[in-house]
Formats: structure tokens, C-alpha cells, sequence
């Protein structure tokens, strides 16, 4: 049964859409991602949720109770902002200890469970610093201590992680996950970084103008990804999206049914294209850039189609300008439709057709 | 590179010589001596002057007065400015007209802030007069009574200090980030909670400021004693600049107002470095 429910939501503000009927039911106990590019409104369906935002249209439900209208306090939840939104005037122990104060529990149980969210986090000996003289990552941590002190079943977090450096970034995200898993948090996460998501969260929301584009494990965004926007928005690099009627026969998977080739955009993994010196049945290419990356090499290369990225193992040496052919198993290549952007099922065609219906 | 300095230091440092360190001295120098006439030239009397303005009445109403005039001016506009600022920041209809609104009393020069309250003040004439006899009670001379005059003047000064204050206090609201407040929503805190436990410790170096401020202008704001009641009836609503103007520039018995002056000086300097050093230590800045 779902946790978290959220009902054909609506949200508009003058001129721009926030979220548009959007339904979404999330399971107790899990990490939840909504990922999208700025103003797809993950955001607002996060605020929404929390209380922070009313809903134009539609309900909210926690545990089965309609929270529409009832203030964040009373939802049960605690939430991580962006900005940490630490109060500057009081120090980590106040900060962290600010909801139990507020909600008038009693000194000794607040020091209790001052000490353990203190040992949770990792901030024992901080206690008595402001705000302004920890580091990034710290600040981090006492906005994490204030959110899972109260011992709400839900934890809110819009972007927690932009204002820390790549490499902070990489370990906080493993210990934000070891949390939610000790204490059996449920946690929604809004984050525009795909790599997040992919690397912490049980199902991936992944939004668009205000609408859910798909939602599933961030293996079956990866794999099956229903939509180009899906395809090209998840993956490092994303996934190469070519006209099909650039794209050699040879190399084409089968369309659904005799949809014309002008109709169709081909998608292919930068991992599934192999490079061949020179091969007629390819595509061809002229190389552009090569970027080492240690384990593995990402190839730019232009072709008459359109730009391409290949990722082949190890370290290749390609000189810019120099002649390639392009080639992959048209098993591995996806087929979308140009006006809808739906993914079209190599032989049974269904699936995609009803989808684009729905669209 | 001393001489450099020097030079970038000389126009601030010339100036405050000649308008500030010099006249304050001479003032100093000029209580320490007795009025010259034409047949006794001023000499040395020491500290003769303050003896003898200690043991003058005037001055111990004076300063009675004054200390009522800022025991009351300065609690009353910051709270009001802290209010109205509160009120005008949150998202009311019509913001801006009423920021503009609480703001023109400011703009308006204290002279004619004067004049236009001693309309108000005028009586079985002015507004207010006109008002209470509508429920029918008697004229009242607010400014020519020793009872009220005063706390007529008090009036005035609130009036027109509270909007300049709470200019201040908008500033520092706009910087108080609003995730502060949903994150304190989230925790369970109210309006006032929220209030109280965040906004107006955050507004505390502002506060320190205007209260520097207020105490400062309830010395030397006096412009609207010229207007309203010249310091009457009795020295009822005389401050002490006033008192010291009178004397220097009315009575002519500028040691005597070197005197006050010096007075005014070494308490005001010794009030500025107990609210810096008091204040500082439970200010929190950012």
C-alpha cells in the first residue's frame, strides 16, 4: 500500500505551470528521487508534499489520511533545504534541537536524543559552533541531524547536496543512504543531477513541464527508458539520439509496423556502439574529441546524421579529423517516435502505442 | 608609503580637526572660564560652572525632562518601527503604499513636521480638539499646559522617528532568508514562535543600531521645541540642547552652555561605550 500518495496535483502560478495533474504513490521505507531539469517542477511537488504549498486541484495523503490543508507540522515530516536553512543565530545544538524545543519535549529526552543524532551524523565536538564557522559539509550534516532528530517517518530533501564539491558530494550521498536505510526513513529527494539519482534511489521520478515523464528503478530508466527525454536525460553520457533515416539499414532495429523512417529517431547506449577502422556497413564518422577517463575512453565523433558519443573500454587513441566507422547490434538501439517521443517496442508495438495515446 | 597613507587619511582627518577635535576642545577650555563683560574680563574659574549648574533648578528640569523625553521616545518608536516593519514585510495588500505611508513622516523636515502637528495641537482649533469634542469632551490646551506639553512634544518626536526606524528594520527583514521560516514551519513553530525565537534575535544588530541612533537624536533632535512650545510652559517640555541654545544664543552666557555642552558629551560618550561593549557581547552577527 502506498505511503505517500499524492492525487492528480495541480499547481499553477501566473504564467508558468508548476506541476500539472500530477499522481504519484510512494512506498513506505523507500528513497524516492524526483529528477528533472530546473522548472520541471520536482520542487513543487516536493512542497507540495510538505505542506508548503497548497495544491491548486488534487489531494495529498500520508498513511492513508488526507493532508490536504493541514500544515507541514502536523504531516509528520522533517526536510533538508537546499540551503540548510540553519537558524545563524544559534549554535549547532540549538539548531539540531530547535523542532523538539518548539514542540516543548522535556530537557533530558532532548539531550537524549540530542546525543544520538549528534553521534548519527558524525558532529560530536561541534555542538557549541555557529553556523557560520563550520564548513559546507558540516552545515550539511546539522540540517541532516535537525531532520531526522524529530524521528518523523518521512524525510523531505530539495537538492540537498548542490552546494557541496564533487567529491564531498560522492560521500555524503552514501551516508544519506545508510541513514534512510538505518532508520527506515521514507525520503523524497529532489535533485537535478542524474547521477544522483541513479546511484541512491529506489524508484526514479523523472519530470517535464510539470508532468511525470517515468517513473521506475533507475535500472529500468537506464534500460528502458519510455521516453527520448528519459533516454537522453539519464546516463553519463546520455544516450546518442540519431534521425533514422541517417542511419545505415544494417543498423536499424525493425519497426513496430511500416512507420515511415522519417518518422523515427534511433537511440543508442555509448557503451553499445563499437568503432571499426573501416567498415562499409557502418556509419560514418569523423572523430572530434577523445576524452580519457582512465577505465575508459568517451569518443566525440561527427557523423552525417548528427553528433555521437561512443564509450569504449580502455584508453583509445583517435586523432580529431580522422576517419571512422560506426557500428552496433540493432538489438541494442531503441527506436523513438519524432512528434511524441515515445519509445517504440521493437516488435511488439503495443506497449509504446498506448503509451503515446495516454500522452 | 607612511606619507601615502597620510595623504589618503589628510581630507577625513582636516575636516574632523577643524569641525569636531578643535570646537570640542574650546568648549571644554571655555566651561573652565567665567563669562567676560566689559569691565570683568573672562578668568580662570576651574570647575565654578558646573558647580553652580548643578545647584540651578532649571537644569535639574531640564534633565528630568530629557530623561522622560528618551525613557519614552526610544522604547515606543522601536517597538512601533519594529511592528509597522513586521506588518509592511509580511504580504499584505497594498505593501508598497503602506511602506511609502509609514515613510513620509520621515521625509518631512522636522520644522514642518513641527508646524504641521501644532495644527493638531491648536485649541478647540486643531484636529484633535475637533475630534474629541465630537464625544464631547473639553478643550484642552496641549501645549500650553505644564501637565501635558511635554508628552505633546513626545508625540511629535515618536511620529516622526518611528517610520526612519522602521526603514531599518525592513532592510534587515529582506535579508532574513524565507527558507528560515519554512524550515521552522516544518519544525512546529508558529507566527510567533517563529517571531521571537528567529527574527528578532536576527534583528538584534539593527536593533543596537537604532537604539544608538535613538538615544542620540533624543539628545540632539530639539528642532520642534522651536515650533511647538519653545521649551515652555515653565521649562515643562525644555530638553537640553534647547536649554543650551537658549543660553548661548538668548541669554549669551556661552560658558555656561560650554559647560552643559561638555556635560553632554562626556555622557553620551560614556553611554555610547557601555550600549558597544554591553550590547556586543549578546549581539549575534553575521
Amino acid at each position: 500500500m502506498a505511503f505517500i500518495e499524492l492525487q492528480n496535483a495541480t499547481k499553477k502560478w501566473a504564467g508558468a505551470v508548476g506541476i500539472d495533474n500530477v499522481s504519484l504513490s510512494i512506498a513506505k521505507g523507500s528513497f524516492v528521487v524526483l529528477l528533472g531539469p530546473s522548472g520541471c517542477g520536482k520542487s513543487t511537488t516536493l512542497r507540495i508534499i510538505a505542506g508548503l504549498e497548497q495544491p491548486d486541484q488534487g489531494r495529498v495523503l500520508i498513511d492513508g489520511r488526507d493532508v490536504t490543508g493541514v500544515p507541514p507540522s502536523k504531516r509528520g515530516i522533517s526536510m533538508v533545504f537546499q540551503s540548510y536553512a540553519l537558524f545563524p543565530h544559534l549554535n549547532v545544538a540549538e539548531n539540531i534541537v530547535f523542532g523538539l524545543k518548539v514542540r516543548g519535549v522535556g530537557r533530558a529526552e532532548r539531550d537524549e536524543r540530542l546525543e544520538t543524532a549528534l553521534a548519527r551524523t558524525g558532529l560530536k565536538g561541534y555542538e557549541l559552533r555557529k553556523p557560520a564557522q563550520l564548513s559546507g559539509g558540516q552545515r550539511q550534516r546539522v540540517a541532516l541531524a535537525r531532520a531526522i532528530i524529530a524521528d518523523h517517518p518521512i524525510c523531505l530533501m530539495d537538492e540537498p547536496l548542490s552546494n557541496l564539491d564533487a567529491k564531498l558530494r560522492h560521500s555524503v550521498r552514501q551516508e544519506i543512504r545508510s541513514l534512510q536505510r538505518q532508520l527506515d526513513m521514507t525520503v523524497i529527494y529532489v535533485t537535478h543531477d542524474q547521477t544522483e539519482a541513479m546511484a541512491m534511489a529506489d524508484v526514479v521520478v523523472l519530470m517535464k513541464d510539470g508532468k511525470i515523464e517515468q517513473a521506475g528503478s533507475p535500472a529500468s530508466l537506464y534500460e528502458e527508458p519510455a521516453t527520448a527525454f528519459s533516454a537522453s536525460f539519464v546516463g553519463t553520457p546520455p544516450m546518442t539520439l540519431l534521425p533514422a533515416s541517417g542511419v545505415p539499414e544494417a543498423l536499424l532495429p525493425q519497426p513496430p509496423q511500416a512507420a515511415a523512417k522519417e518518422n523515427l529517431i534511433l537511440g543508442i547506449r555509448p557503451e553499445s556502439i563499437r568503432v571499426t577502422a573501416g567498415s562499409a556497413n557502418g556509419l560514418q564518422g569523423t572523430v572530434q574529441n577523445a576524452e580519457f577517463m582512465g577505465a575508459e575512453t568517451f569518443l566525440y565523433a561527427g557523423t552525417a546524421a548528427g553528433p555521437l558519443i561512443a564509450r569504449l573500454p580502455g584508453r583509445v587513441s583517435r586523432a580529431p579529423g580522422e576517419r571512422i566507422s560506426l557500428e552496433w547490434d540493432r538489438g541494442d538501439a531503441v527506436l523513438f517516435d519524432k512528434t511524441s517521443g515515445r519509445r517504440l517496442e521493437s516488435n511488439s508495438g503495443n506497449a509504446g502505442q498506448k503509451r503515446a495515446v495516454t500522452a | 608609503m607612511a606619507l601615502y597613507g597620510w595623504m589618503l587619511l589628510a581630507p577625513a582627518l582636516i575636516l574632523l580637526i577643524t569641525f569636531a577635535f578643535i570646537p570640542a576642545f574650546e568648549t571644554v577650555w571655555a566651561s573652565l572660564y567665567s563669562k567676560g563683560t566689559l569691565r570683568r574680563p573672562s578668568h580662570f574659574v576651574g570647575v565654578e560652572n558646573y558647580l553652580s549648574l548643578f545647584s540651578d533648578p532649571a537644569f535639574r528640569k531640564v534633565v528630568t525632562n530629557n530623561l522622560i523625553y528618551a525613557g519614552i521616545t526610544i522604547p515606543v518608536s522601536i517597538a512601533i518601527a519594529l511592528g509597522m516593519a513586521l506588518w509592511a514585510n509580511a504580504q499584505i495588500i497594498g505593501r508598497g503604499f503602506v511602506r511609502a505611508a509609514y515613510f513620509t513622516p520621515t521625509m518631512l523636515p522636522m520644522i514642518a513636521a513641527a508646524n504641521l502637528w501644532l495644527f493638531f495641537y491648536t485649541p478647540d482649533l486643531g484636529v484633535i480638539d475637533r475630534i474629541t469634542a465630537l464625544f464631547g469632551f473639553p478643550s484642552v490646551n496641549w501645549l500650553g499646559q505644564q501637565e501635558t506639553a511635554l508628552y505633546s512634544v513626545i508625540a511629535v518626536t515618536i511620529w516622526k522617528e518611528a517610520g526612519f526606524y522602521m526603514i531599518f528594520y525592513l532592510a534587515a527583514l529582506q535579508t532574513i532568508s524565507p527558507e528560515l521560516r519554512e524550515a521552522a514551519t516544518v519544525e512546529g513553530a508558529g507566527r510567533w514562535t517563529y517571531t521571537r525565537r528567529v527574527v528578532l534575535p536576527l534583528l538584534a544588530p539593527t536593533t543596537m543600531f537604532v537604539l544608538v541612533n535613538a538615544l542620540i537624536n533624543s539628545v540632539k533632535l530639539i528642532d520642534h521645541l522651536f515650533i511647538l512650545t519653545k521649551g515652555g510652559p515653565d521649562n515643562a517640555s525644555k530638553l537640553i540642547l534647547y536649554w543650551v541654545w537658549e543660553m548661548a544664543f538668548a541669554y549669551f552666557d556661552t560658558p555656561q552652555a560650554a559647560t552643559m555642552t561638555t556635560l553632554i558629551l562626556v555622557v553620551l560618550g560614556i553611554v555610547a561605550a557601555v550600549q558597544f561593549a554591553v550590547l556586543e557581547r549578546r549581539v549575534h552577527y553575521r
